[in-house]
């Protein structure tokens, strides 16, 4: 919510004095307010004076071309001038030669189709104005002054070129400063000056607005207060100079008097107002009521727009004239021959005018302010103000008694503070003196008993309601740089990541340090990924897929049930960019849900994943090179667990969208808490990967049970022995089941077994392999004797043979 | 006998000294000294000897032995400390050919970021707090002061999966979890880092996913130049000593008074620069006192109670301290860009 400042304008209300531009930004951003920008409305030279067309002939060697004669004061100048616009008679801008305009163009004497011409006629665009301030009926010619201005003068300050304009970037509580008035307290606050406010003075005729109009509310509580004024026999006409300056200066373009005093007093006051055209209403009733269902209205841009019972609409007792504080309808608009205005000034509520902006998607000065609330006490104001404004500058006649529906409640909160209080919440020692003081600039009114205020708050300051929004007060004006730096008196306890914390850091450092590197991902996902290498366990719960309802883009639609999809894509990304050895992984939550649609949050499970791709280790002038495998993840997984000293076993298992011989589960126990793999070379080649493997575990059965307390084991005081067994197998037959085997048969003796080497080849069968294994043989009490190494030995041997249809390789 | 020693001495001494192989040393050793050597020959002889003569031979017969052994010894060192020299000399390697590169991986930097924020408060007492993603209105929202009218929490910026149900869109939940936790008796010093999400367009400064870091301390007596205090240490631990914070009123429903930190700008000094915007000051933080409805509605008695949370946003502050323009790069995960943080 921005709003832009015009100083030349806020000087009306208060002295600013010599402050720059940018020490009043400072000293604003600083209490409150953020300037978010400050702008110059135009570099400004000496030489642009205002002339008088003294003759306007054509030009004789160019048909679209004029010659003038120029009277700028002290001389009359000769100016060939290309504007449609131009006409003896008119005031008008001038550059004289030697000017400078913005944009560094520099005005010289030059000879335009054979004729002298020494100066130039400018539009508002060529002296800085941005063009969509520019009023539409000039838009493509030149700028023309009303009569009463002196010739000769310097343009700059009757056009408002040497304003600056602060853009306030304003939090949601502070609306009030949606008004020059609620800047022209905050500045004077903030200045300690005295505030000028503008005094609202009208000259009614003896006709009665009474006899022209009624005025009913049925929703009341929408619509606390409705006031109806009449304004006969006025003159459309351009607005004066300005109060088009000062528009222009806000950001609006100027159309006529009539729009622009409503806009004017809107900007001044923060009151929305709206002009109907009473011939056009053709009624001499306003009704206010909700919409019927189906109604419709045709707003001021001439676009249909459908309501419904939750819209308040002003009707003329038969049907819609505008949308309550949104916009007005396009049958009852002022236009150039209007002559009777009937002005409505009105309070209408913040929830059907928010409502009525979401249904329709119009949102303009008056829905904004109405929507963050409008000071009770100056919709009628604001409404005086106006008349005022028509009387002045619209020739217009005000009749009297206005017609006003009025249940607003403009009673002033009463807020409590005292001294002792506001200093032990703020850390300070400010004097009850200093406080008073801090009020009386903010011009709050309040009651004093020893060291306690009652503060009235001015209904202008709807966001303070309580105690602590006064002590924000107070301490604004203070100013926060006056607060001291202080650390809290409170025991003081150790702080510590818990275990858990501390496993997920040692986790993370255990993966970089062999190696890979941390990836974050989108949680959100598309739905050819949600339902992607999803781990067995969590598949076997059925998670229904946990989708946004109002998603932003097919790419982020479902809160992931896998962090593999997401990483496989990026594996890919970085393919196409020539990235191709990759090793990355990623520990962040997955969010699984059985429910269609969710009554309650999803299950969050931590898990560990991992993508690896192209090259593991590269050696280039010793020709090494060593592409990811399965064992490479494999070795991950289990340097992992075995770092964490938890069990593991991995068995071998068909995924979908994994390579059918490549996969296999991690379990700890018979509980399955992840997998391992190679990714289905279809998925590879659909999302443009190389040769990929994965894994993904299930952190939160790994984080319960850790336990971060190391045993001891005493390290052995006898010599172990170790023995090799190579078996010659059928290649079906798993190396881990022979393990198996050879553990169960060789306990309590065999203490290790390592596999050491894995053939299969042109000295085997086709259908065999050989594994050999090297077995540690340990007893912690004693030396072991051969005779005993050397029967389990036999033992284990003859067990494998048996079981596998084994024999031992010579 | 004697001179037949000293031909003996001289004419071994002299094969010792010309010999250059250690098998050949070996074979005078055998020679001279051997059961069958020429000088153990002529001891053999000592018995003819007479009684005076033969200790006189004797101790010439050991001199000789002594210096022959002596001798040998030493020139096999010395053919030894060649032969190892002459050896290692083969085993000269080219130093200056590539080594066997270690494969090293490393943190994303949002994590490093994180972590130095979390270790820089657990200093200062505080614990590490975490919360759902997924959120319940209630708790993102109501819990926070945002009742169910309030115009900040529209539907269109948020990631609602149903009426009751969202993604977080701060991790100021936690705030409200925490402190149901502890019954409105205890004090309160947590922070929570976390993942949150906005229904905003990706672009270069703008993520529907980001990270944030929420702070809450509640306590008896806790005053805003406490929160001033405790910001101040932050900012000079994680920008450096030498930067000035600034504090400047804002508005957040959970907060009153709310401010906003700013930092001063390390790239200008505060001189104002493009990176500061002119105004020499960077933002870094919101922060606040905690609104007095939100200890109540986490059954706090505001009138005994009082606390400052602060919420800061680790991608910008990685953005300001590296100078990253685009905040995609953080969720796009691209190699070169990860690598480069690793030893930040």
């Amino acid at each position: 919510m921005n709003v832009l400042v015009s100083l030349n304008w806020l000087k009306n209300y208060v002295d600013i004095g010599t402050i720059t531009p940018e020490q009043l930004a400072e000293k604003i951003t600083k209490s409150g307010i953020e300037v978010e920008g400050i702008e110059y409305v135009a570099e400004t030279s000496k030489d642009v004076v205002v002339g008088y067309v003294k003759e306007c002939e054509k030009h004789p060697n160019a048909d679209k071309l004029n010659l003038c004669q120029v009277d700028v004061g002290d001389e009359i100048l000769q100016i060939v001038c290309g504007a449609p616009n131009i006409q003896q008679g008119q005031k008008v801008a001038v550059a004289k030669p030697g000017a400078v305009l913005p944009g560094n163009f520099k005005i010289k004497k030059v000879k335009l189709r054979g004729i002298e011409s020494n100066g130039m006629i400018c539009s508002l665009q060529e002296l800085g104005i941005q063009d969509k301030y520019v009023p539409k009926d000039i838009a493509d010619g030149i700028f023309v002054f009303p009569q009463d201005v002196t010739v000769g003068e310097d343009v700059t300050a009757l056009l408002n070129l040497n304003d600056a304009i602060l853009e306030l970037g304003l939090t949601p509580n502070r609306a009030d400063c949606l008004s020059m008035l609620g800047v022209a307290y905050e500045v004077a606050a903030i200045l300690d000056k005295p505030i000028n406010l503008p005094e609202e003075k009208v000259i009614t005729s003896g006709e009665d607005t009474h006899d022209f109009v009624s005025v009913s509310v049925a929703n009341a509580e929408l619509n606390p207060y409705y006031g109806a004024f009449m304004i006969k026999d006025v003159q459309v006409k351009p607005s004066p100079l300005w109060m088009r300056n000062h528009l222009i200066a806000a950001g609006i373009r100027p159309i006529n008097n009539i729009v622009d005093i409503t806009n004017y007093v809107l900007l001044e006051y923060g009151q929305p107002l709206h002009a109907f055209d009473y011939d056009r209403l053709q009624s001499n009733e306003i009704v206010v009521r909700r919409a019927d269902e189906n109604e419709t209205i045709v707003t001021l841009d001439d676009q249909e727009r459908n309501l419904t019972r939750e819209h308040l609409v002003i009707t003329n007792g038969r049907e819609p004239v505008a949308i309550a504080g949104v916009m007005g309808g396009a049958n009852t608009e002022v236009v150039n021959d209007t002559t009777t205005i009937l002005l409505e000034a009105a309070y209408f509520a913040p929830t059907s005018v928010r409502k009525a902006v979401k249904d329709t998607g119009l949102r303009s000065e008056s829905s904004t302010r109405f929507e963050k609330g409008v000071d009770p006490n100056r919709v009628n104001r604001a409404g005086v103000r106006a008349c005022q404004l028509f009387e002045q500058y619209a020739d217009g006649t005000v009749l009297s008694n206005a017609v006003v529906f009025d249940k607003l409640d403009r009673s002033e909160k009463e807020v409590d503070v005292n001294t002792s209080e506001i200093n032990n919440r703020l850390g300070t020692n400010i004097t009850t003196e200093e406080i008073g003081h801090i009020l009386a600039k903010l011009r709050f009114q309040y009651e004093k008993n020893g060291d306690e205020f009652n503060v009235k708050i001015p209904t202008r300051r709807g966001d303070i309601t309580i105690f602590e929004d006064m002590l924000e007060e107070v301490a604004r004006i203070y100013g926060y740089d006056n607060l001291p730096y202080t650390l809290p008196n409170g025991v003081s306890q150790a702080g510590a990541l818990t275990e858990r914390q501390q496993l997920k850091r040692q986790v993370k450092n255990f993966m970089q340090g062999v190696g890979l590197m941390e990836t974050i991902s989108y949680s959100l996902t598309r739905q050819d990924y949600v339902t992607k290498l999803i781990s067995p366990e969590i598949n076997k719960s059925n998670p229904v897929p946990v989708r946004l309802a109002m998603p932003m883009s097919e790419d982020h639609k479902y809160l992931r049930l896998s962090i593999l999809p997401e990483l496989l894509h990026t594996v890919s990304y970085n393919r196409a960019r020539n990235q191709t050895s990759i090793s990355y992984y990623e520990l962040g939550s997955i969010f699984t849900s059985q429910e269609e649609i969710l009554t309650k949050q999803p299950n969050e499970q931590l898990r560990l994943s991992g993508v690896l791709s192209g090259l593991w280790t590269e050696h280039e002038w010793q020709q090494e090179k060593k592409a990811v495998d399965f064992y490479v993840v494999k070795g991950l997984v289990e340097g992992l667990f075995n770092f964490l000293e938890i069990p593991v076993t991995f068995e071998q298992t068909k995924l979908t969208d994994m390579h059918p011989g490549r996969c296999a589960t991690v379990s700890i126990g018979d509980q399955v808490i992840g997998f391992i793999g190679q990714v289905h070379p279809k998925l590879e080649k659909a999302m443009d990967l190389n040769e990929t493997y994965v894994f993904d575990i299930n952190m939160e059965t790994v984080l319960e049970l850790y336990d971060n307390v190391p045993r001891y084991y005493q390290i052995p005081k006898y010599p172990s022995t170790t023995r090799d067994i190579a078996f010659v197998l059928d290649r079906t037959v798993l190396a881990g089941d022979v393990k198996k085997v050879i553990e169960e048969t060789g306990a309590p003796l065999v203490k290790d077994i390592q596999i050491f080497d894995v053939y299969m080849g042109e000295h085997l069968q086709e259908d065999k392999k050989s594994i050999a294994y090297r077995l540690l043989y340990q007893d912690p009490e004693r030396t072991l004797k051969d005779e005993e190494v050397e029967e389990s030995y036999q033992t284990i041997i003859a067990a494998v043979n048996d079981k596998f249809n084994a024999y031992v390789r010579s | 006998m004697k001179e037949q020693l000293e031909a003996i001495q001289a004419e071994a001494l002299e094969r010792v000294a010309e010999t250059s192989q250690i098998k050949e040393l070996q074979a005078i050793r055998v020679a001279y000294l051997g059961k069958k050597g020429s000088l153990t020959g002529v001891l053999r002889g000592m018995g003819k000897l007479s009684k005076e003569e033969r200790p006189i031979v004797g101790e010439i017969a050991n001199r000789v032995r002594e210096s022959i052994t002596q001798a040998i010894d030493q020139k096999n060192e010395r053919l030894e400390e060649q032969a190892l020299e002459k050896q290692l000399e083969k085993e000269a390697i080219d130093v200056t050919l590539p080594g066997r590169p270690i494969q090293v991986g490393g943190p994303h930097l949002l994590t490093k970021i994180v972590e130095e924020i979390e270790d820089l408060f657990i200093g200062m007492g505080f614990e590490v707090r975490e919360g759902p993603e997924v959120e319940t209105d209630y708790f993102n929202f109501e819990a926070l002061n945002l009742p169910k009218d309030h115009p900040a929490r529209d539907m269109q910026d948020s990631f609602y999966i149903t009426n009751e149900l969202l993604l977080r869109t701060h991790t100021s939940p936690v705030q409200a979890r925490t402190m149901r936790e502890y019954d409105g008796n205890k004090p309160v010093k947590m922070i929570c880092p976390g993942k949150v999400y906005r229904r905003d367009t990706d672009d270069a400064t703008h993520s529907h996913q980001f990270t944030q870091i929420e702070g809450l301390y509640v306590d008896k007596d806790v005053r805003m130049s406490d929160l001033k205090g405790i910001l101040d240490v932050f900012a000079k631990k994680m920008f450096g000593a030498d930067r000035e914070i600034r504090l400047r009123p804002s508005f957040f429903p959970f907060t009153e008074p709310s401010v906003e930190m700013d930092i001063s700008c390390k790239v200008c000094n505060g001189e104002g620069c493009s990176v500061c915007k002119g105004t020499g000051w960077i933002e870094i933080l919101g922060a606040g006192m905690v609104h007095p409805k939100v200890l109540e509605m986490a059954g706090y008695d505001s009138s005994v109670y009082t606390g400052f949370a602060f919420g800061m946003g680790p991608d910008r502050i990685a953005m300001l301290k590296y100078g990253i323009d685009d905040i995609r790069q953080f969720y796009t995960n691209d190699r070169r860009f990860l690598k480069q943080y690793h030893n930040a």
